[in-house]
């Protein structure tokens, strides 16, 4: 009983075993030894509410949020004490936000509703009692034998059972869970693979033996029999599986994971203003305490006989109406923490981020893509980046890869016009014909590799009898290659082209090579593929054991020379090596092939070892690397290949605007030194001037580790001294993985020294993992700089991940990325736009946002602080109630919305074409305590000018009415508040430098909006009212000449002196942005028109004074 | 341009399901208005509304300054005072007579206003201290009063009509104006009418559809402090009885600040319709209202308006200081914008 509690509440995990095990078709044996296991049911749940658990669901989550928690505590004290403001007024600007919130998160989880549905009600086919039925996806079980057509998607993870092919086997796609575009094949047990109709699978008494789920993509049950939830069936007519693992224990379920929650810089200032405030608030709350106790020890101003107290206050004890004032005047304060930040800034985060996806400069015309925004909390941060790191392959280069050039047994080949020549022949010499090593090397490449070919009529029967006939089949340009690696693909273009047409289907491998001019000589050896020992990152290499014709077992294997050559003992080692350095040098991409032949009895020791490793329920993974690493050994090197990537369009002006925009930018790849530095030379990250220091580890091997250190060290230690010495000169610094890991756990101190002195810096064969080591690394030292990480494929996720805004790139290698990052783009070069122009503007719309709203809540509740010297610290109000509730709901909230919104400091061209204008928002410059000091004060100087100017205009206690009528309190409130309300409002418009028609709308819309709200709320007897303090009111305040003249002397009096610093700041201090835009004003003075009027002497002076900004002139003219 | 443009849209619909739709608003290029606070702009702009508000100023501390104010402090704490005795306690209906003169002519309509200095009629409890409902003449309230009214909500366990601090306290001194013409004393006549709100009189409070009105009042106890019940507050005239008493509609009106001023009578009648002539006046003050409790002071004000009510120095001071600051700080932008003409680039 209890453990059954135990497992309900989730202490005890509900599966014990860390196997399951399933019985197809849900036949249990009968002879009673079996324990039923429970699974989940097939329902996708994306979504994070149900109707019922809703609304408390999402209010316990909203209240989670401090400010949100902080004003429901205000609220429930003012139901529980006596206190000067009506629950209302915190009640419904709390009830407000949280409504706004709770909508839009509703509206999101409809939609995550509104999908999970189709996915769950999805029709599928099931055997069920003998025959195919037709149900809904949500309903199937664990067990079930699922049939699944042509071009369908799985709906569940399958154990392939039987396909409409006799071998049992079927191609499916995983585009949509990794992006991976190729074609796999995956395999039936023998045993089941004749199943192939209902009734037989009727017969079939089956049970699966699997691990728990769990959510690694790359790690399938078996030797490929698991078809995953998600992935579509190809080529194939229809399959049968068995379900193992059902809806949110599939592993595309798995995979949803919560990200990991990033916050921004300014979000971090903006709750250190909070907590800043909240010791102002408790300041005043205290100081109105002591000094209402202060005054009231004199009996004349505790007690005075117009206002006696009731037997019941004279009573209490002194401690709780002591502890029941200070919460009275925390409630009648407590506006100044303002309550719609939050909310404000979650809608022009959610509603500002849609201007990236819109952007049309962010839209790649060839691949149809515009960028991605995957969270809008970081909008922001991308205008304040310091450091890129970006990954190489994919990112800076486009991924397409050629192949340029080839190392054979210790001799160089070049391909020229789609034919392979020995350095130094041309295309006229003789012919070289293919021959012996040259052979085997072609073998190799055209051999090892997971290449599928999509075809165009693909139930031809392959496989089967004539080889001709598929030879004539893929004769012509029908074939398509798939390749999760376009190196891969690369190479088999290129071995196709020089004749050597070689094609992969499941098992049995052909290789028909013809030979040159046509003039064939057709040969079509058979090679049966034995094992595949497929790629992995740590390992850097993958291989193929073969079945030769002849019946002998070879091992090919192609990888990274790193990964390779230690591990080879015969071939031209040397020279290839060589080569390989050769080939880096001209930035080309490098792979070295090798092979190992097996006698009969090393083969059955490797077969027995790769069966053992992969049939393995756990350490599967351990084994498998044990087994490859005992495989692949003892090589005889065949040679190396060579392929080009081509750079990205403009990434050497994107980076060179990085530069100037004050951004480091390192490339962290995993390519080796020299490929690296000839692309970073290449795409302009280094410059030929710099002086480019290498830290990289020693290739022999044959020093101890001690040694290794000093080494390291010394270099480190000189390269400081260097730098120190040469200013003039810009650094480079290179650094390989093994020297940045021992870098790093010796000195990290000198070593990040010497980085941030490196205008550039390039990491070679880095691991994935050490990517994101690096990023955070720079990320927790001790400057704390924003870190941005670009890249494309699934070796940078974890760089993404770690990143403060990471960018995925939408390349060739999968989504994987782009799921994983904050935003996607197409290209490198949108990256320049994106933080340059986007990332400026949301930086300066969410900092005077930010700033702003403490400006205004602090101009709002001042006056009412003032108001208790006048009132005998009684906590009487200012303001009404209506006022109160309604100033950062309505009078005051639209502007800096859309202030938020639209605003473009400078013209969006002139932020592109001057980068360093972004070094003037840089290390949260907008939210400094400078600025944050100055916005305070700022605050407390007008709250300062709308009391004490409406006090001494009330204060002579003279009438200011024609008719000699005199004024209230309330009158004297609405005062105030009238002038607070059109302050506050001009000064966000003195902030504004872009006034759509929309920012017209708003802010004299807000005033507007005021003066007739006030008009009608006080022109009539609400009847649900307590009192009518405000009655008319605002009427008679507006029928005295005086207050007009005062409400506006006073609204000059608060502002003039800001225009008057602007203007003095701007002509003695000004910031490159204010330089730009009297740049940018000038500019816009010459309209296309003017510009054709322009003679030729006066365009060189225009020229002369728009150096900077040519970009624009020509943009305009 | 435009051939080109119209083929890139045609080729658009091919494969660009996802092109964003090219429009000023998603392109952010709504066409719009960028003002810049440069000194080119600012210092006319100052220029001008310095000198304006200078001659503002100068209207509004013109028309301020003609206007006439006589303040009279009759608090008596000093013994001096004629109504010095009347502080003295346990004087009941004591009458005290301040004597003045008035030298020219104290242009008409002439307010006379009573103040309080020292006085919180701000403070909260005071403040919500009625029951409104009472106030618009709905009996059913006047059993039971508003919880609000407490301590003055009941007396002797029968509820006060109209309950609360504000009308237990209502400002009860009355004053008769006298000028003394040949020795003889002429009583100058008061007008009530027009000293409270239009509103306030005319549709906030309502007295209850009783009459005679002493009726709505049974078994109701009259505010403490009050000498007479509410419908006997003005016994002469029905429109100024009650609740819609105007006298009880300016005390009803808080004040906003300690030191205040309420309206108590307009000479606007007889021979005194343009104004007081010159000459000695003799004011009669029943003084009632204690204030030396609290160190408070009592005072009357004759005033005459202008269109912008009372004398009030501050305007017209505040427009003419402001107005000098523009221009001043038009000239030192200028100063600054003709040395660093253009913010130079580097």
């Amino acid at each position: 009983m209890l453990r059954w509690i135990r497992q309900q509440l989730g202490f005890d995990p509900p599966h014990q075993s860390d196997t399951r095990t399933v019985y197809v078709a849900n036949r249990f044996p009968q002879n009673g030894h079996y324990i039923p296991q429970r699974f989940a049911d097939n329902r996708i749940i994306s979504s994070k509410y149900t109707v019922w658990n809703f609304v408390p669901k999402n209010m316990f989550e909203q209240f989670r949020r401090i400010a949100n928690f902080y004003f429901l505590i205000i609220f429930l004290v003012q139901l529980m004490i006596d206190t000067p403001t009506s629950p209302i007024t915190s009640g419904l600007p709390l009830f407000f936000v949280i409504t706004v919130t709770a909508i839009k998160q509703g509206y999101e989880d409809w939609l995550r509703h509104k999908a999970d549905n189709e996915v769950n009600g999805a029709p599928v086919f099931v055997v069920r009692s003998g025959s195919l039925v037709q149900t809904r996806s949500k309903n199937i079980r664990v067990g079930d034998i699922v049939r699944v057509a042509k071009d369908e998607t799985f709906p569940v993870d399958l154990v392939l059972l039987s396909s409409d092919r006799a071998d049992g086997t079927c191609h499916i796609t995983t585009a949509s869970l990794d992006g991976e575009t190729n074609l796999k094949t995956h395999f039936s047990v023998p045993e089941t693979s004749v199943c192939q109709s209902v009734s037989q699978l009727e017969a079939l008494q089956a049970v699966v033996e699997c691990q728990q789920p769990e959510a690694d993509l790359y790690r399938p049950l078996g030797p490929e029999n698991l078809l995953l939830r998600g992935a579509r069936l190809k080529n194939t007519k229809e399959i049968f599986g068995v379900a193992v693992y059902t809806g949110m224990e599939s592993k595309m379920a798995l995979n949803y994971k919560c990200k990991s929650q990033k916050r921004s810089a300014v979000e971090k200032s903006m709750n250190t203003f909070l907590i800043i405030y909240l010791v102002i608030l408790l300041f005043e709350a205290i100081l109105s305490t002591i000094l209402k106790y202060a005054w009231q020890a004199e009996e004349k101003w505790n007690e005075p006989f117009y206002n006696q107290k009731t037997e019941q206050e004279r009573n209490s004890s002194p401690i709780l109406k002591f502890i029941s004032d200070f919460l009275a005047f925390l409630v009648l304060y407590n506006f100044i923490i303002p309550i719609s930040l939050y909310v404000t800034v979650e809608m022009q985060k959610f509603l500002g981020s849609f201007f990236i996806g819109w952007d049309l400069d962010l839209y790649h015309e060839e691949s149809d893509q515009k960028a991605q925004v995957n969270t809008s909390d970081l909008n922001e941060e991308l205008g304040q980046v310091e450091y890129v790191f970006t990954d190489k392959t994919g990112t800076l280069t486009e991924n397409e890869m050629h192949f340029r050039e080839c190392s054979i047994k210790g001799t160089k080949y070049r391909e020229v016009n789609g034919k392979l020549l020995p350095e130094g022949m041309t295309d006229d010499s003789p012919d070289g014909s293919v021959i012996g090593d040259e052979v085997l090397f072609l073998k190799a490449v055209s051999l090892c590799h997971t290449v599928q070919i999509s075809y165009d009529q693909p139930d031809l029967p392959l496989g089967a009898s004539d080889p001709f006939s598929h030879v004539n089949g893929f004769s012509s340009n029908h074939m398509e290659y798939y390749a999760s690696s376009p190196d891969e693909k690369a190479l088999v273009e290129a071995t196709k082209r020089w004749s050597l047409n070689c094609c992969f289907n499941y098992y049995i491998l052909k290789i028909t090579i013809f030979c040159r001019r046509q003039q064939l000589f057709l040969w079509i050896p058979r090679y049966k593929l034995l094992h595949l020992l497929e790629f992995d990152a740590n390992r850097r290499r993958m291989s193929v054991i073969l079945q030769t014709p002849s019946g002998g077992t070879v091992l090919f294997t192609k990888g990274a020379e790193s990964a390779i050559l230690p591990f080879a003992t015969s071939g031209e080692i040397e020279k290839t090596r060589l080569h390989v350095d050769e080939f880096a040098l001209k930035g080309l991409r490098t792979l070295v092939v090798a092979c190992r032949h097996f006698s009969p009895e090393e083969y059955m020791d490797v077969d027995k070892r790769l069966t053992a490793a992969r049939t393995a329920l756990q350490q599967r993974e351990e084994k498998l690397q044990e087994a490859f690493d005992f495989i692949e050994r003892d090589l005889q090197l065949l040679g190396a290949t060579a392929v080009e990537d081509k750079l990205q369009d403009k990434v050497q002006e994107t980076i060179e605007a990085l530069r100037l925009a004050g951004i480091k930018v390192w490339v962290l790849t995993g390519d080796k030194h020299e490929t690296a530095v000839s692309v970073s030379l290449s795409c302009g990250h280094f410059h030929r001037t710099m002086n480019i220091l290498e830290l990289l580890q020693q290739r022999s091997d044959n020093e101890l580790n001690l040694s290794k250190e000093i080494f390291l060290y010394g270099h480190l230690f000189l390269f400081a001294c260097r730098i120190k010495e040469d200013h003039v000169i810009q650094h480079g610094l290179v650094v390989d993985g093994a020297s940045l890991s021992l870098a790093l756990r010796e000195h990290e101190k000198l070593f990040m020294e010497v980085c941030k002195n490196c205008s550039a810096v390039l990491c070679c064969r880095m691991a994935p993992l050490q990517k994101a080591k690096v990023v955070r690394l720079l990320k927790t030292s001790p400057e704390k700089p924003i870190t941005l990480a670009i890249g494309d494929g699934a070796n940078d996720v974890s760089m993404i991940q770690e990143a403060h805004v990471g960018i995925g790139i939408m390349g060739k290698e999968g989504r994987q990325a782009v799921r994983n990052s904050d935003y996607a783009i197409a290209r490198f070069k949108f990256l320049a736009k994106l933080l340059l122009v986007h990332g400026h503007f949301y930086y300066i719309r969410i900092a005077t946002l930010v700033q702003y709203f403490f400006y205004k809540n602090v101009c709002f509740i001042t006056p009412q602080f003032l108001y208790q010297f006048f009132c005998l610290f009684s906590q009487q109000t200012l303001y009404d109630s209506v006022y109160l509730t309604l100033y950062n709901i309505c009078f005051t909230s639209l502007p800096i919305l859309v202030y938020s919104l639209f605003e473009q400091l400078v013209h969006p061209h002139v932020l592109q074409s001057k980068p360093c204008l972004y070094r003037d928002i840089r290390k949260n410059s907008l939210l400094s305590f400078r600025t944050f000091l100055y916005w305070t004060v700022l605050g407390f100087c007008h709250a300062f000018i709308f009391f004490f100017g409406s006090y001494i205009l009330m204060g002579e206690d003279t009438t200011l009415m024609g008719n000699g009528q005199m004024f209230g309190n309330w009158t004297f409130g609405t005062l105030v508040f009238t002038v607070m309300v059109i302050t506050v409002t001009l000064k966000i418009a003195l902030e504004t430098h872009f006034w759509t028609w929309m920012h017209h709308f708003v802010t004299w819309g807000s005033i507007a909006f005021y003066f007739i709200f006030s008009l009608f709320y006080g022109g009539i007897i609400w009847p649900f009212l307590h009192t009518q303090d405000m009655y008319f009111v605002f009427v008679q305040l507006l029928s005295s000449g005086s207050a007009w003249f005062a409400i506006i002397i006073i609204v000059i009096i608060c502002l003039s002196p800001d225009v008057f610093k602007k203007v003095l700041y701007r002509h003695l201090q000004p910031t490159s942005t204010q330089k730009s835009q009297v740049l940018e004003v000038m500019v816009f003075v010459l309209s296309p028109h003017d510009c054709s009027l322009i003679t030729d002497e006066s365009r060189r002076n225009i020229t002369v004074i728009m150096t900077s900004s040519v970009t624009v002139l020509i943009v305009l003219c | 341009m435009n051939m080109r443009f119209y083929r890139t849209t045609m080729k658009e619909e091919g494969n660009s399901a996802n092109r964003p739709s090219n429009t000023a608003f998603t392109q952010q290029r709504l066409p719009a208005w960028q003002p810049m606070l440069s000194a080119g702009v600012v210092i006319p702009g100052f220029l001008l509304i310095g000198l304006a508000f200078i001659g503002i100023g100068v209207g509004l501390l013109i028309t301020s300054r003609s206007i006439q104010v006589l303040e009279l402090d009759y608090t008596g704490t000093e013994t001096s005072s004629p109504c010095y005795q009347c502080t003295m306690s346990n004087q009941s209906n004591c009458v005290c007579k301040l004597s003045f003169s008035i030298g020219t002519l104290f242009k008409g309509p002439v307010f006379f206003y009573y103040g309080l200095t020292n006085y919180f009629q701000n403070q909260r409890k005071y403040g919500v201290s009625k029951d409104f409902n009472q106030l618009i003449g709905d009996v059913s309230y006047f059993k039971s009063p508003s919880s609000d009214c407490q301590p003055y909500q009941r007396v002797n366990g029968k509820p006060i009509v109209p309950c609360g601090a504000i009308a237990n306290s209502m400002f009860n001194d009355t004053f008769k104006l006298y000028q003394i013409i040949n020795g003889k004393e002429e009583l100058v006549p008061f007008d009530g009418k027009g000293i409270a709100w239009w509103t306030d009189y005319n549709i906030k409070y309502r007295n209850p559809d009783y009459t005679p009105l002493k009726n709505a009042f049974n078994d109701t106890e009259k505010p403490v402090f009050w000498t007479k019940p509410a419908y006997e507050l003005d016994t002469s005239d029905a429109s100024n009885n009650g609740f819609i008493n105007q006298d009880f509609l300016v005390w009803m009106r808080r004040a906003a600040l300690p030191n205040f001023r309420k309206l108590y009578r307009r000479i606007t009648e007889g021979n005194y319709k343009d104004g007081l002539p010159a000459g000695n006046y003799s004011l009669e003050i029943s003084y009632n209202y204690p204030v030396i409790s609290f160190e408070g002071t009592k005072k009357v004000t004759f005033s005459n308006v202008s269109w912008m009510g009372g004398q009030n120095e501050f305007l017209g001071i505040a427009y003419l200081v402001i107005g000098s600051m523009c221009v001043v700080m038009s000239v030192v932008m200028l100063i600054v914008y003709a040395k660093f003409r253009f913010p130079e680039e580097d």
